[in-house]
């Protein structure tokens, strides 16, 4: 078995690296090429960069995947860009605009991963002959009785197993992450010594077709009318003020709501049929028990009905928190976690754990058992 | 497999751009040895003048025109640009399978059809000659640059001459590879590289007596009809390989065209040929996969070593569908269609592997489709 847990020498493996034109990628491509591979280097074009920005007259490439190509030709592998403009609108941008009209907090790189990267271009792969897909995520894969394990990524603050928890058996088969096992100040390194011009390029922060993090304009850009004002409402149903559309507001958000209170308020509830925005005390954010949908088990799926004793993320960067997981069947689950979380937000990702394996996930279709202060 | 070295790898993408010819690439040599500017009165200048109008002599001589008739550009489509803004006439009707460079120059042009097989629709252009009043300039290609079918051009001519139109037609695939003496177009666009010239020259042939207004404007050049100093080297290299075109053997690229149609016919059962039932440039093969996207038929060609294309592509090498194929009505299967184009140095070897390569391909990819 080579370095990649595939038979065959190197030469003869082919693997295609999902190019984003960031250091990450790039050093993963960089590292196979090292150890011989035959690498293909593949970049998709997911959004008109200058209609995002606003800015018109460029046609085609934003300068991500301009850098992909200098980082392809200097590491002398072939380099391919793929026009995934209209999937990934139907199949992210779409989903994102609605999930927020709908009083949801969306997570777009995790429905990239699940219906674009993971599904198209992964078939783009296997139709190219590759025998694997690297990408440059900080996550681990491993072999397990089971077959194929996700881990998370040995630099615990650079873990990104939270964004690819929808990920099935079947796609875990063909996928490598090269960066497992890497921190990211190695990556910078490694960078350098290759002498690749993304060497310093700064960590993208934002969603990627979101600039500067303005998510409301791109809603009100490809959702015309449907952002539209409504009232501030306290538990009881008290107006306590007005706002300018629900998309404005995250559960749990403190800062923004305009309204001077003996006791600071936060988001409790966002109702988009009414679209009011339920504020109250911190007191009633808090709840122990979620339920989630489309849950994705990576291995075997419990029993309906078991519970599963495992850790929880419900936030990208936060520590997990101990809980059970029940399914429920028709891909839905339970989760009954052992202290009460704050700020647990519907369209958000709830993923299980077990030490450090990524056990599966879902998205958070509501808290059920509410705080002391609210009865949900 | 590591990339291949770029001499082993087989080029079948002609109608993108041919191989510098050795006798083009002679007389670039000799033009970048010279220091003049063709418009200088130096004897410097003078060679310099001396090479461009020898040039201008072998391109009017390939495009049946005299030598006064030919105005130099920076290519193909400075050329289409300058035939349509410098022509004049109020109504600009184009066949729907122009090249962009063509559709893109004026928003208020009007589409002719196309049938099924790709050749205008000649009945629609004389119904739509017909409804207007105002003077028309009509834009027909000679032959198209995804399917190589080549288009009624003699029939063009005499309806859009019977109604007082002119006529324009990009020839930027159809010359060296079909005779265009006879054709009658008033405007003809014409490319250096596209025979094996020098990428940076091009030429719009304009009939005795049609006027044309410079559109690129300053100094005198082309008798007022073009600014600029000229490309001295890319336009000597467009002059020998004008001439040397002439002495093309189409017959054996025709052979070796239809030689790599019935293989590749024969190993994929459901693959189609684009155009097959019409007149087509010798050397275009446009064929689509019954099962397959292009774009991943380009990328796995090319890294068996084998250049070939699909669509049109933009700066970033990104793929969009077909507008031409799309015209011609076809759904599905535009996605799927390749272009394959041969030049008069291709073998009978190169041939023959791309046939392998796509039966290769073809079973892997079928393998899979079975499998899931």
């Amino acid at each position: 078995m080579n370095s990649l847990d595939l038979p065959g020498a190197p030469g003869a493996t082919r693997v295609v690296v999902a190019m984003s034109g960031g250091v990450d990628s790039s050093v993963a491509a960089g590292l196979l090429v090292e150890q011989g591979y035959d690498v293909v280097g593949i970049t998709l074009q997911l959004y008109d960069h200058g209609s995002a920005v606003g800015k018109a007259g460029s046609c085609c490439a934003g300068a991500d995947i301009h850098d992909a190509r200098r980082v392809a030709e200097h590491l002398g592998i072939p380099h391919y860009v793929l026009d995934y403009e209209s999937r990934f609108r139907a199949a992210v941008m779409d989903d994102f605009a609605d999930s927020y009209l709908a009083g949801q907090t969306p997570i777009p790189c995790v429905r990239c991963n699940q219906t674009v990267k993971f599904a198209d271009l992964l078939g783009t792969a296997r139709d190219l002959g590759a025998a694997a897909m690297a990408t440059g995520h900080y996550v681990r894969r491993s072999q397990g009785p089971q077959g194929a394990e996700l881990r998370r990524g040995a630099e615990t603050g650079r873990d990104q197993s939270y964004f690819l928890f929808a990920t099935t058996g079947e796609q875990l088969d063909l996928l490598r992450f090269p960066l497992g096992e890497v921190t990211k100040d190695a990556v910078r390194d490694h960078a350098r010594r290759m002498g690749l011009v993304v060497s310093d390029k700064p960590d993208s922060q934002d969603i990627c077709f979101v600039p500067q993090g303005r998510y409301a304009e791109i809603v009100a850009k490809m959702r015309p009318g449907a952002v539209q004002p409504g009232e501030i409402v306290d538990l009881a149903g008290n107006v306590l003020g007005r706002h300018e559309g629900i998309i404005h507001y995250t559960v749990g958000q403190r800062r923004g709501i305009g309204i001077a209170g003996e006791e600071p308020l936060f988001v409790v509830r966002l109702e988009p049929g009414t679209r009011r925005v339920v504020v109250g005390p911190r007191g009633a954010l808090g709840s122990s028990s979620l339920t989630m949908r489309e849950v994705n088990w990576i291995g075997p799926a419990p029993d309906t009905g078991r519970a599963l004793p495992c850790a929880v993320k419900l936030r990208s960067a936060q520590p997990p928190i101990r809980a059970t997981a029940t399914s429920l069947g028709e891909g839905r689950a339970r989760v009954d976690l052992a202290t009460p979380a704050e700020a647990i937000a519907p369209g958000q990702a709830c993923v299980m754990y077990d030490g450090d394996r990524v056990l599966g996930g879902g998205w958070i279709e509501r808290r059920t058992a509410a705080g002391a202060a609210e009865a949900a | 497999m590591p990339v291949l070295a770029m001499a082993d790898r087989i080029y079948l993408d002609h109608n993108a751009t041919a191989p510098l010819r050795p006798s083009a690439r002679e007389a670039a040599l000799e033009a970048m040895a010279l220091i003049g500017n063709a418009s200088s009165v130096h004897a410097d200048g003078r060679r310099a003048r001396a090479m461009i109008e020898g040039a201008r002599r072998e391109v009017a001589g390939l495009a049946g025109a005299a030598p006064r008739s030919v105005i130099f550009t920076s290519g193909g489509t400075e050329a289409n640009s300058l035939a349509l803004l410098g022509c004049g006439r109020p109504r600009l009707l184009v066949s729907a399978i122009e090249h962009p460079s063509v559709l893109a120059v004026r928003a208020d042009a009007e589409a002719i059809p196309v049938d099924r097989h790709g050749v205008l629709d000649l009945s629609a252009l004389e119904a739509m000659l017909d409804a207007g009043e105002e003077p028309a300039q009509v834009s027909v290609m000679a032959a198209n640059n995804e399917t190589g079918v080549i288009q009624p051009l003699a029939e063009v001519v005499r309806l859009a001459h019977g109604r007082c139109a002119l006529v324009h037609c990009d020839a930027v695939q159809g010359a060296g590879r079909m005779a265009l003496g006879d054709l009658g177009a008033d405007f003809m666009t014409l490319s250096g590289h596209k025979l094996g010239g020098l990428q940076g020259a091009g030429a719009l042939v304009v009939g005795d007596g049609i006027e044309i207004a410079a559109v690129q404007r300053g100094g005198g050049q082309e008798l007022g009809r073009r600014a600029g100093t000229e490309a001295l080297p890319a336009i000597a290299a467009f002059g020998a390989a004008a001439q040397a075109c002439a002495g093309d053997d189409m017959a054996t690229v025709a052979g070796l065209r239809d030689r790599l149609q019935e293989a590749m016919t024969a190993a994929v059962p459901g693959a189609r040929v684009m155009g097959a039932g019409v007149p087509r440039l010798a050397n275009t093969l446009a064929i689509a996969h019954p099962a397959t996207r292009a774009e991943t038929l380009v990328m796995a060609f090319d890294l068996e070593g084998i250049a070939l294309s699909a669509g049109s592509a933009c700066s970033s090498g990104k793929v969009g569908p077909s507008h031409v194929l799309e015209a011609m009505g076809e759904g599905a299967l535009a996605r799927n269609t390749i272009r394959i184009s041969l030049g008069e140095t291709t073998t009978a070897d190169a041939v023959a592997r791309c046939a392998e390569v796509w039966q290769a391909l073809d079973r892997r990819l079928g393998g899979e489709r079975s499998a899931a």
